[in-house]
C-alpha cells in the first residue's frame, strides 16, 4: 500500500519544471509552475506522500496492520474460547509446536489469548478514542464558539477531568457500574477526553473569527451548522492527530485495569494474562513477558503512527 | 570567475588597523551544494574609527559579522578561507576555547532585537554581571557595583531599581541599552553592531547612536555599523562598505561614497538621488527585483539582472574590484570602461 | 504573591465540590440504593443504623437535598464508614496516604532527573549516537505499561539479582534506628519508583528535547554566545532553564496520571498505599472507601497542581508580572 502511494506521488515532483535553465534572467515565471503544480496535487496524496517519508511511522503503521490482522484472524485459527483450558500449564514458548507461545498457569494457550487479547485491545482501544473524540470535541467546540460562561464552566469541568487520577477514576466507575467491556470503554474514554477538548477549543479559537465563518454568519446559518460544517473540518488534523494518541494511552489504561483483574472476565485480554502469570514469575516469567511485549509493540506502534500523522498532516510544525 | 584578482590590501592605512580581515571566505553546506555567502571579503577598522556595512538583507552582512565573531551556526555555514585579525591575532585560528576568551571582551556584538537578544528568565543586570565574571571576577559585590556603573553610563535612569528586573519589564530602548552596557563591559577593541537601531522607534534610534558615539569616544574602540539605513550610515560612520551577494562591490570614505557612488547598486540604494535628499528616514531606496538567492546566481556579475547599465560583459564575467582612488574600491566594468577618475586598474 | 497564592488555592474548592459531585452522580447511577453504595452492601440490619444514615444523607428528600447534605458530610470530612476495617473512612485514607505521597514523590523526582538530563544530552548531542540511543529509548519506555515493565524489573534485580526486595515497604525485623528505617524503605522504593518515573522520564525526555532545541534558536543563546560564555555555561544558564518550563506545564498536567500510576505499580510491589487499598476496596464493594479515595486523591492532585503552578511561578518571571 505504502508502495504504491509513493510511486505515484513521486511524479508529479520530478516532473516539475524547477530543473530547467535555472539560470534564466526573469526568476518570477519561473516560481509559479512549481507552486501550482503543488496546489494541483491532491492533498491526500500528498499527506501520503509525507507520511511515508518518515521510515518510523512506516515501521509504526507495518505493525499496526499486522495487529489488525491478527485481531481479524484470530476466531480463524483459535474458533474455540481461548479461555479454555488445552494443555499442561506452563509450557515454554517453542517447546511444544501445538503451543508456540506455551500454556499459562492453567494451561491455556497463549498464542490463542493473545490473538483474541488483539481483539480485545483494539476494540476498546478503539471505542475509547472515538467517546474520547465526540467529549473532547463536543465540549472543546461548544466552549470556545460560545464563549463567555459557557467556556468558562466548560472548562471547569475539563480541568476536573483532568484533576481526578485516571486509573482511580475507571476502578471507581467499574467498581460501581460493573465489571464489563461497555463500561471500561466508556470510562477510559471518560479520563482522556481531556487533551483533545483543549486542543479543539484552541483551533476553534483560532478559526472562530476567520472571514469565511464570518461569512456563514452573515448568510445566516445556524451555530450547529457552521461549528460542524465549517470550522470543525478546518480544526480537525490536528484532533485526529491527538485521537490517535489517545488509542495508544486507551491501551495502556484497558491494560492495568486487565491486569489489576478488573476487567471483563469473560474476555481474553493481554493485562489479564499478566496479572495471572504474575505469581509465577519465579519459575515462568515469559506468562508475563509475552503479552507484556504484545501491549509494548502495539502502543508503540500507535505513537509511532500518531508521530507520523502529527508530521504528516501539520507539516509546518515540524522541527525543521 | 573573477579575471581580475582583489587589489592587495590598502598600501598605508591612515591608522594601524585594530581589525583587518582579509578574503573572508563563509561557505553554507547545503543539500543543493555550497554556497559562497560571503566571498573574498577585506575590509579594516581603526582604533576609533567606525565602518558602516551597507546592503539589502541577504547580501550576506549579518552573516560577515556573525563570521568575525565565529558565531555561525555551525552545522550549515563555516569559514572556509580568509584571515580575521583583531590586534594581531588571527581569530579564525583560535581554538573555540580561546574564541570564548576574545568574545565579549576584545570583540563584542550588539544584536538587531533587544526584546529577543535578552534571556526573559534572568534580570537585567545579572545578565551584565555575568560577562564581568566571565571575563574579569571579582568579588560579587564589586561585580554588582561595576554592571550598576555601566547600566548608569548608558543612562539607565534609576539603575538600582532597574537593575533587578527582567527584560519584558523595560522598554525596547532600555533593553538595547541593557545589550550595549554588556557588550562594553570588558572595553573591547572593536564592537560590532548588526542593525541595532532596526527594531526601534526613530527618537529612540537617535539616542541609542549617540550613546555609542559618546562610548567610542571614550573608549577609542572600533566600530563595525551593519545596517539598511544610510541616514545611521551618514550620522555615524566614517567609512562605508557596500555589500551584494556575499561580496564587496564598492567601499570607500562616507563623503567620497555618498558625494560620488561609483557602483551602480551604490547609486541604487542611493535612489539615483543627492545624498542630502535621502528616502525618509534614510532607508534605502527600492531598487527594482531583488536579491538572488545565492543558489542561483547569475553568470557574470550578480547585479547584473538589475542593473540600468549592465552590457555584454557583465554577462560573462564577475568584476573584480579595483581601486579608481586612494583609499576607495568598487567592482564594476563599467567604472573600469567609462574611466571614471582612471585610478589605476589593477590586474586587467 | 500572598495574594496569587491565596487566589490559586481557592481554586481548588471548585475543583473538589466538582468531585463530589461527580461521586455522587456514580452513586446515583449505580444499580443499588443509595444506602445500599454507602452501607457498601454490608445488608447493616440495625434499624437504628438505617434510621441514622437515612436523616444524614436525606434520603426521604429530594436528590438535590440528598446532594446538598452529601457534600456538607464530605467538607466535614465524613466520608462514611468502613464495615471492614470498622474504622471510619477517612482513618482508613490516612493510613495509607503517607506511602502513595512517598511513591509519587519518589517517581517524579525519578522521572524529572532521568528525563530532564537524558533531554539535555539528546539536545546538546543532537543527531549523534548518543541523541540516537536516547531517543529510541525514549519510545520504548513509553510504550512500555508501568506495571509489566515494574514484573519485568522484579524478575531481573529481585529474582534472578537477588539485589532489592520482591515487594513491601519495610522488611520485618529492622530496626536499626531513623536512618536504618530510611534506608531499608528506600530499598523497597528503588523498583515501584522506578517502573512508573521511568514512563513518565520517557516523555520528559522527548518533551525536554525538543524545547532545548526550541530554546537554542533563540537569539538570546546567541547573545550568550558572544558574551563569550563557554558552551556548558551557555546550556546551564540560559538554555536550559527556559526550555524547563514546558516540562513543568506537562507535570502538572500529569499528576493525576502518576497518582493513579501509582495504584497499579503498588499491586506488583505490595507496597502498602491507596492503590492496595482501593483494590481491595472495590473488589470488595466497600463504596463508601472507593469514593473517599477518588475524593482525597483528587484533593492532593489539586495541591500538587497549585504547587506545581507556583514553581512556574517563580521560573518564569513573565507569568509573575501578570
Amino acid at each position: 500500500m505504502s508502495l504504491t502511494t509513493s510511486s505515484l506521488t513521486t511524479s508529479p515532483l520530478a516532473t516539475s519544471p524547477s530543473t530547467t535553465s535555472p539560470a534564466a534572467p526573469a526568476p518570477a515565471p519561473l516560481v509559479t509552475p512549481v507552486v501550482l503544480a503543488g496546489r494541483r496535487r491532491s492533498p491526500v496524496l500528498d499527506f501520503c506522500r509525507r507520511f511515508a517519508r518518515n521510515p518510523a511511522a512506516l515501521v509504526g503503521l507495518v505493525l499496526v496492520l499486522a495487529l489488525v490482522a491478527v485481531a481479524l484472524a484470530a476466531p480463524y485459527y483459535y474458533p474455540r474460547d481461548p479461555l479454555r483450558i488445552v494443555g499442561r500449564p506452563e509450557l515454554w514458548p517453542f517447546t511444544n509446536p501445538r503451543f508456540p507461545l506455551g500454556t499459562d498457569s492453567l494451561g491455556r494457550d497463549i498464542a490463542a489469548v493473545v490473538a483474541h487479547g488483539a481483539r480485545t485491545t483494539l476494540m476498546i482501544g478503539l471505542f475509547a478514542s472515538l467517546t474520547a473524540t465526540l467529549i473532547g470535541v463536543g465540549v472543546g467546540a461548544t466552549a470556545a464558539y460560545f464563549g463567555g460562561w459557557v467556556d468558562e464552566v466548560l472548562m471547569r469541568v475539563t480541568e476536573l477531568f483532568q484533576t481526578v487520577p485516571n486509573i482511580i477514576f475507571i476502578l471507581t466507575v467499574v467498581a460501581v457500574l460493573g465489571q464489563s467491556i461497555g463500561n471500561i470503554t466508556i470510562a477510559v474514554g471518560v479520563v482522556t477526553w481531556t487533551p483533545i477538548a483543549r486542543m479543539t477549543r484552541a483551533e476553534f479559537l483560532a478559526l472562530r473569527d476567520r472571514e469565511f465563518v464570518q461569512a456563514c454568519r452573515a448568510m445566516g446559518m445556524g451555530d450547529v451548522r457552521i461549528m460542524l460544517g465549517e470550522i470543525l473540518p478546518n480544526a480537525l488534523p490536528p484532533v485526529i492527530v491527538l485521537s490517535s494518541l489517545v488509542v495508544a494511552s486507551a491501551v495502556l489504561f484497558e491494560s492495568a485495569v486487565s491486569f489489576l483483574g478488573l476487567g471483563d472476565p469473560n474476555v481474553a485480554s493481554w493485562g489479564g494474562l499478566i496479572g495471572q502469570g504474575r505469581t509465577l514469575i519465579r519459575s515462568s516469567w515469559y506468562i508475563c513477558a509475552v503479552p507484556g511485549v504484545a501491549i509494548m509493540l502495539t502502543v508503540l506502534a500507535l505513537n509511532l503512527v500518531g508521530d507520523g500523522l502529527n508530521d504528516a498532516l501539520n507539516p509546518k510544525l515540524r522541527d525543521r | 570567475m573573477a579575471l581580475i584578482d582583489a587589489p592587495p590590501l590598502t598600501p598605508l592605512p591612515p591608522a594601524p588597523a585594530l581589525l583587518s580581515v582579509s578574503d573572508l571566505e563563509v561557505t553554507l553546506f547545503t543539500r543543493a551544494g555550497q554556497l559562497k555567502a560571503v566571498d573574498r571579503l577585506s575590509l579594516e577598522v581603526a582604533a576609533g574609527e567606525t565602518l558602516a556595512i551597507v546592503g539589502e538583507s541577504g547580501c550576506g552582512k549579518s552573516i560577515s559579522a556573525l563570521a568575525l565573531m565565529r558565531l555561525l551556526p555551525e552545522p550549515p555555514a563555516k569559514i572556509t578561507g580568509g584571515s580575521v585579525r583583531l590586534a594581531g591575532r588571527d581569530l579564525t585560528r583560535l581554538s573555540e576555547g580561546e574564541m570564548q576568551r576574545v568574545r565579549g571582551k576584545d570583540l563584542a556584538m550588539i544584536f538587531q532585537d533587544p526584546m529577543s537578544a535578552l534571556n526573559p528568565v534572568l534580570t537585567v543586570g545579572r545578565q551584565i554581571v555575568e560577562v564581568i565574571a566571565r571575563h574579569d571576577p571579582a568579588s560579587h559585590r564589586a561585580m554588582q557595583a561595576r554592571a550598576l556603573e555601566l547600566m548608569r553610563k548608558v543612562r539607565i535612569p534609576d539603575a538600582e531599581r532597574r537593575f533587578n528586573d527582567y527584560p519584558h519589564q523595560l522598554s525596547g530602548g532600555m533593553n538595547q541599552r541593557i545589550v550595549i552596557a554588556m557588550a562594553i563591559a570588558c572595553q573591547p577593541k572593536v564592537l560590532v553592531a548588526d542593525e541595532p537601531t532596526t527594531a526601534l522607534d526613530v527618537t529612540i534610534q537617535a539616542q541609542i547612536l549617540d550613546l555609542m558615539k559618546e562610548l567610542q569616544a571614550e573608549t577609542g574602540m572600533g566600530l563595525i555599523i551593519i545596517t539598511h539605513d544610510l541616514g545611521v550610515v551618514a550620522e555615524t560612520a566614517d567609512r562605508v562598505l557596500v555589500m551584494y551577494a556575499g561580496r564587496k562591490v564598492e567601499d570607500g570614505t562616507v563623503d567620497a561614497v555618498f558625494d560620488r557612488p561609483l557602483h551602480p547598486y551604490t547609486r541604487g540604494l542611493m535612489g539615483a538621488t543627492p545624498s542630502a535628499t535621502l528616502q525618509p528616514h534614510g532607508r534605502l531606496a527600492e531598487i527594482p527585483g531583488s536579491v538572488p538567492a545565492l543558489a542561483d546566481l547569475p553568470a557574470g556579475c550578480a547585479f547584473n539582472n538589475r542593473c540600468p547599465i549592465a552590457f555584454a560583459r557583465c554577462f560573462a564575467e564577475r568584476p573584480g574590484l579595483t581601486m579608481p582612488a586612494p583609499a576607495r574600491s568598487v567592482a564594476c566594468f563599467a567604472v573600469e570602461q567609462e574611466g571614471v577618475r582612471h585610478g589605476d586598474p589593477v590586474g586587467a | 504573591m500572598r495574594r496569587i497564592l491565596l487566589r490559586r488555592f481557592a481554586q481548588i474548592i471548585p475543583l473538589i465540590l466538582g468531585v463530589i459531585v461527580l461521586n455522587f452522580a456514580l452513586i446515583q447511577m449505580s444499580p443499588g440504593s443509595f444506602l445500599d453504595v454507602m452501607t457498601a452492601e454490608q445488608q447493616v440490619s440495625d434499624p437504628a443504623m438505617i434510621e441514622r444514615m437515612r436523616v444524614l444523607y436525606g434520603m426521604d428528600k429530594p436528590v438535590i437535598i440528598q446532594l446538598l447534605k452529601y457534600i456538607w458530610s464530605v467538607l466535614t470530612l465524613d466520608f462514611g464508614y468502613s464495615y471492614r476495617q470498622n474504622e471510619t473512612v477517612l482513618a482508613v485514607i490516612m493510613q495509607a496516604l503517607p506511602a502513595t505521597v512517598i511513591l509519587m514523590l519518589a517517581s517524579i523526582a525519578i522521572a524529572l532527573l532521568v528525563g530532564v538530563l537524558a533531554g539535555v544530552v539528546a539536545a546538546v548531542k543532537v543527531n549523534t549516537l548518543w541523541d540516537n540511543l536516547i531517543s529510541v529509548g525514549a519510545v520504548f519506555f513509553f510504550a512500555a505499561p508501568t506495571f509489566w515493565l515494574g514484573i519485568m524489573l522484579m524478575i531481573v534485580f529481585s529474582v534472578r539479582l537477588g539485589w532489592l526486595p520482591v515487594g513491601g515497604m519495610r522488611d520485618i525485623g529492622v530496626d536499626h534506628g531513623v536512618i536504618g528505617i530510611a534506608l531499608d524503605v528506600m530499598r523497597h522504593l528503588a523498583l515501584p519508583a522506578l517502573s512508573l518515573g521511568l514512563f513518565y522520564a520517557a516523555m520528559y525526555t522527548r518533551v525536554m528535547r525538543a524545547s532545548m532545541l526550541e530554546v537554542f534558536r533563540h537569539d538570546f543563546v546567541r547573545t550568550a554566545r558572544a558574551k563569550g560564555l563557554s558552551g556548558a555555561q551557555v546550556v546551564v544558564r540560559h538554555v536550559f532553564r527556559n526550555a524547563l518550563l514546558p516540562v513543568v506545564t506537562l507535570l502538572g498536567l500529569q499528576l493525576g496520571t502518576v497518582l493513579g500510576g501509582s495504584v497499579v505499580i503498588e499491586t506488583v510491589f505490595s507496597w502498602p498505599d491507596i492503590g492496595s487499598l482501593m483494590l481491595d476496596s472495590v473488589m470488595s464493594r466497600n463504596y463508601p472507601v472507593v469514593l473517599g479515595v477518588l475524593v482525597l486523591s483528587s484533593l492532593i492532585v489539586a495541591v500538587a497542581n497549585a504547587l506545581v503552578d507556583i514553581a512556574y511561578f517563580r521560573l518564569d518571571p513573565r507569568i509573575r508580572a501578570r
